[in-house]
């Protein structure tokens, strides 16, 4: 059916590549975010006068131009972007720094064997082999079997801390799930970051909305910003029409809900029992991004990534306070090619946070627990980039209450809930879910999950 | 038509969906996936993209009619008469 009239909840990465993928082949599509910025958890805002990303850290999945059959290229041309309109710009390098021990890893995965040859003797073979099982595994097959990511890796490395070490970057870049990570999970962000590798579009995460919008717009897809979906009405099984925040009702023939699987079950007119504590995620974030006046590199920080845990266990929970300062992810624009030029120094810092601790604050208290915990997390980074904070010319902290207010995400859950539905079917019919909640994350994950579902529930079947 | 055209069309289509394929030295009678390194979702597209522009469905039992240029030709020849 051409004239199908689709509805998709929220101009995230994942909203706008279903968007485009069913504009482009001729079906009515009108994207409707709730926020005034497109972009959902990766996106930007405005600071004295300088323009804030948040969520994009680097993008993964980086390979060279002319490399085939990867994710990357795969989606571009999905999306029919060129890949010049991303301007992506390889990291230099990145690190997992632990007490004791350094890996480095860049876009050649050899630096990563070369680095684990010299600190775990004995290694280097078992992980080459845990790299080839990883890259054998279809990780694109509807039905995979259950497994354990930390079992496999014990499996692979007879040497514990370095399995710790590898599941840091892959579980901070790609698991919902406390403790421990679902294999495929595994395998996809493995791949995504090692692999392959990291990079960064020149202008931020800016340059890849725009893009994105304009493309969706040009296949002649709607947008509507700054106006929420309230409800889904649902008889007989299916979504029948969407009323928006606005008060206007629209109808509608699909739904694609990029706003989470929980998150859109309480939009559906028949729902009235919230879903149970147990079934959500609870990962979230604060991030304290720093403006310098010059670049990190001057600290000693030229890793273009960071991924640090005190301890030779990588606990990966939600922590019983606030935040978790003794592990965490910094990332310095700066320390990625091309990016010699860039005005100021930037450094983000992000730690695991404990929603609750957020949510019931008061405006003060908020805004006090901000300063402290900026602070103190900050005082953490100093440990790699000693005195950078003399040279902070402004800061701001988001915490998992910003990630909540922008995205809708239940608990601030940077990933979602941690059990995923692979095949983005819902209980209604005419209802999917793509995005974060339908397994995939990162930028290229939420994206190609767009472009899956689109393919899947509409494309391949018209 | 003429096939030359038709042919044109087709790596038209191709060069929009893989546009890393080195489309300089394609043998019409060999396998298009071999030759370029398609996958079935890459198929899906150049199928949604005949339908796009010129109106032509291709039924799912039809896809391998679509193998080579060859085969894409004789199959897609006939359906695409009265356009110029």
């Amino acid at each position: 059916m051409v004239d199908e009239q689709v509805v998709i909840i929220g101009a995230g990465m994942s909203g706008l590549a279903a968007g485009i993928r069913l504009a482009h082949f001729g079906k009515h599509v009108l994207i409707v975010e709730k926020h005034r910025i497109p972009g959902g958890l990766n996106s930007y805002y405005w600071r004295n006068g300088r323009r804030m990303d948040v969520g994009l850290h680097a993008v993964t999945n980086y390979v060279p131009v002319g490399r085939k059959q990867a994710p990357l290229p795969k989606l571009l041309s999905q999306l029919r972007l060129a890949r010049e309109e991303l301007d992506l710009c390889p990291q230099r390098w990145s690190e997992i720094r632990f007490p004791g021990c350094t890996l480095r890893f860049s876009n050649d995965i050899e630096l990563l064997f070369s680095d684990v040859r010299d600190r775990f003797p004995g290694q280097v073979d078992r992980l080459r082999r845990l790299t080839q099982h990883v890259e054998a595994f279809d990780d694109k097959r509807l039905d995979v079997e259950p497994g354990s990511a930390r079992q496999v890796l014990r499996e692979y490395l007879s040497e514990p801390l370095l399995a710790e070490m590898i599941l840091c970057p892959v579980m901070y870049y790609g698991c919902a799930r406390e403790h421990d990570m679902e294999f495929v999970h595994f395998a996809t962000t493995y791949k995504s970051i090692f692999c392959e590798g990291l990079a960064r579009p020149r202008d931020g995460v800016q340059r890849f909305i725009g893009a994105l919008v304009k493309r969706y717009k040009a296949a002649g897809g709607q947008l509507r910003l700054g106006d929420g979906v309230a409800r889904l009405d649902v008889h007989g099984g299916r979504v029948r029409g969407v009323r928006l925040e606005s008060g206007e009702e629209l109808p509608c023939d699909l739904v694609f809900s990029c706003a989470g699987y929980y998150e859109t079950m309480r939009l559906c007119s028949d729902v009235k029992e919230p879903p149970a504590a147990a079934d959500l995620g609870r990962l979230s974030v604060i991030e304290a991004i720093s403006i310098l006046d010059r670049p990190p590199a001057d600290f000693g920080l030229d890793a273009a990534v960071v991924f640090f845990n005190d301890a030779e266990q990588f606990p990966y929970a939600c922590p019983s306070g606030p935040v978790e300062t003794g592990s965490g992810v910094i990332c310095c624009p700066n320390n990625f090619e091309r990016h010699e030029d860039l005005p100021e120094g930037v450094i983000r810092s992000t730690a695991l946070a404990r929603y609750e601790d957020w949510a019931g604050l008061g405006d003060e208290e908020y805004a006090r627990a901000k300063r402290e915990w900026c602070e103190r997390l900050s005082t953490r980074v100093e440990s790699f980039a000693p005195g950078f904070r003399e040279h902070v010319l402004d800061s701001d902290l988001f915490t998992p209450r910003t990630i909540h207010r922008f995205t809708g995400r239940l608990n601030g859950a940077l990933y979602g809930a941690p059990q995923k539905l692979r095949d983005g079917r819902t209980r209604l019919d005419n209802l999917f879910i793509c995005g974060t909640d339908q397994g995939l994350v990162g930028i290229v994950g939420a994206l190609l999950s767009g472009i899956w579902m689109a393919n899947l529930h509409v494309l391949a079947r018209s | 038509m003429g096939e030359q055209r038709i042919r044109q069309i087709v790596l038209d289509i191709i060069s929009l969906v893989a546009p890393d394929a080195d489309l300089s030295n394609v043998r019409d009678e060999v396998p298009l996936r071999e030759q370029l390194e398609l996958d079935s979702m890459d198929f899906l597209d150049i199928v949604m993209e005949l339908r796009k522009r010129y109106r032509i469905e291709v039924p799912k039992e039809d896809y391998p009619k679509l193998a080579s240029l060859a085969s894409c030709v004789a199959y897609l020849g006939p359906q695409l008469q009265g356009h110029a």
